[in-house]
């Protein structure tokens, strides 16, 4: 009687344990049945690649070359600013903090993290686009460049926070050994320490990478909206988060246009699913690397 | 060798403006909120729905609509992340699955949030029938705020020394009686923790509750898990995009900007200290 029960405990909490699983499956099969009707109008390479999106128009046109080409002008903005931010913050930790001062700086960052993104975009909205629309003479405020700043900022935290994990994952013996054949302590911290925890480094920036791509509240906010092929950093862009957010409300159900708004999030969905496998993968031989079990 | 100092020196300073660089910007955004915030807060604005279209009157149905949908998602997420966390410290299973699962969770806790807006419209709102509702909204963030608590709770019960766990079985006691009465009251803290860090994450999410849950004015208060609700975060959103007084509703923004702003800090603070705490306790 009392084994039965254990066992019926035991399948129970397996059962439970694969709802992550079932939902990430959910996911993928909701976005493929409701994205593939639209590929019976337009063809894969012409929605990926054509140039114009004009889905409300008549007859429409879905071409989401400019979403993605904004998605990943924002993106590359984001990294240029969220890289030295956040590895520059870990390394600093890591390296020159004292214990006193690591004990503040760490759950600051860590805090810091957890600022919201509508909030982040708020602030690119009131301050930021218009002092960049001043300082620079801009015709408009909400642009490329305001958004890969706000969203690189948005980043650098959680870059930091993993980067700094990483490091503390290097050996004590591999400094000292630096150490003791000459090395001072910049030529240890670039020669050593930054190669020893490279992959660490770089699955936090891919998980920077993957944040700013599929962040939405920021980009519908501070992106401008505008879904043509951006020319330069002051152009307004519509990322593919903002068009699936601010385009969902009005496409009528079952409609051609609400069918290639969800091939829009499929396509976001295996960009992303990519970068997290990439690092999981990453990540995994950095421990093999360093002899860490966990 | 004069040289070498040189570069460190140089190299150093570049990381002490990377770190200061990170607080500056952070710090600004802080200090402008609050700062053009606190002029919007006062008893009014924290008690009463809002009046002449959006202009006046505060934002009480908002706060609460965030609870509601915050303190659903949680109820949801907490037994099924619990559970997982459970199963892969206690029950050890085979290494395939150990692998498969942590796949899974990392990659959940990777989807952008406006996917999961797409999945919860598609099967919550849709295929169940729930509508737009507090409902569908709160399932829909608490598959987001699963991943927090499995990793929370996962931490928390690795904590657990293997010989507690090994008495408790000495002791004649079964597996699941050493899971209930030892191993997760000593892990409570932990996932408590968990708890927190997810609520802090859920309350600010929009974009999922973009097409689940969220009215952008409502009469009066919810009446049941089906209704329609206000959102903080998303009444942000909807002062800066819709409406005709741009500049009565940016005010109204900025406090419930700082609002949410001071609940989600305020919230990861508590997690954060709790959690270094408990790890005090286990490491000394």
């Amino acid at each position: 009687m009392n084994k039965k029960k254990e066992l019926a405990i035991k399948y129970l909490f397996t059962a439970l344990a694969f709802a992550s699983l079932v939902f990430l499956i959910g996911i993928v099969l909701v976005l493929f049945k409701e994205a593939l009707p639209i590929f019976t109008k337009v063809s894969p390479g012409a929605f990926l690649f054509g140039e114009s999106w004009y889905p409300t128009a008549e007859p429409p046109e879905f071409g989401i070359l400019p979403l993605i080409l904004a998605s990943l002008w924002v993106t590359a903005g984001a990294l240029v600013i969220c890289v030295p931010l956040g590895v520059g913050s870990a390394l600093y930790l890591h390296e020159l903090a004292g214990p006193r001062q690591r004990a503040v700086l760490k759950p600051v960052i860590e805090i810091l993290a957890s600022v919201p993104s509508i909030i982040y975009g708020f602030f690119g909205m009131v301050i930021l686009a218009p002092l960049l629309q001043n300082s620079f003479d801009l015709p408009i405020g909400l642009c490329v460049l305001t958004t890969g700043i706000i969203l690189g900022v948005m980043a650098a935290p959680t870059v930091a926070s993993i980067s700094e994990d990483a490091l503390s994952y290097v050996p004590r013996s591999f400094r000292e050994a630096s150490f003791a054949v000459g090395a001072d302590r910049w030529q240890t911290l670039t020669k050593v320490i930054i190669p020893a925890a490279g992959s660490g480094i770089s699955t936090a920036i891919i998980l920077g990478m993957s944040r700013a791509i599929g962040e939405t509240m920021t980009v519908l906010m501070v992106a401008g909206g505008s879904a043509v092929i951006p020319r330069s950093i002051f152009d307004p862009v519509r990322p593919m988060t903002a068009a699936i957010a601010a385009e969902m409300g009005e496409a009528p159900v079952g409609s051609d246009h609400y069918h290639a708004l969800f091939a829009i999030a499929l396509i976001l969905f295996l960009i992303t699913f990519v970068f997290n496998i990439a690092a999981e993968f990453i990540s995994r031989r950095f421990r093999l690397k360093l002899g860490l079990s966990r | 060798m004069k040289k070498r100092n040189i570069i460190q020196k140089l190299g150093f300073s570049a990381l002490f403006a990377c770190m200061a660089a990170n607080i500056l910007f952070l710090g600004t955004i802080i200090f402008f909120i609050a700062a053009r915030g606190l002029g919007a807060i006062n008893w009014e604005f924290l008690t009463q729905a809002p009046r002449d279209s959006m202009t006046a009157g505060g934002v009480a149905p908002a706060i609460v609509g965030t609870f509601y949908l915050t303190s659903g998602a949680v109820l949801f997420a907490l037994p099924l992340g619990v559970a997982c966390a459970v199963y892969l410290t206690e029950y050890s299973p085979k290494g395939w699955i150990v692998n498969l699962l942590r796949i899974s969770i990392n990659n959940l806790a990777g989807v952008p949030s406006v996917v999961f807006g797409l999945f919860g419209l598609t099967v919550f709102v849709k295929y169940a029938g729930f509508g737009v509702s507090i409902l569908s909204g709160s399932l829909t963030l608490g598959i987001l705020a699963l991943p927090v608590i499995i990793s929370a709770s996962q931490e928390a019960l690795t904590a657990v020394p293997q010989s507690t766990r090994e008495a408790s079985l000495a002791l004649g006691a079964t597996q699941w009686e050493t899971i209930r009465r030892v191993v997760l009251p000593a892990a409570l803290p932990g996932i408590l923790t968990g708890v927190i860090l997810s609520v802090g994450r859920v309350a600010g999410e929009t974009a999922p509750i973009l097409f689940t849950a969220a009215a952008f004015y409502l009469k009066g208060y919810p009446h049941s898990v089906f209704s329609e609700v206000m959102a903080l975060p998303y009444h942000i959103y909807a002062l800066m995009t819709e409406g005709t007084h741009p500049e009565i509703q940016t005010r109204i923004a900025y406090g419930s900007s700082l609002l949410l702003l001071a609940l989600v800090l305020s919230v990861s603070m508590l997690a954060i200290f709790i959690r270094a705490r408990q790890r005090k306790t286990y490491h000394a």
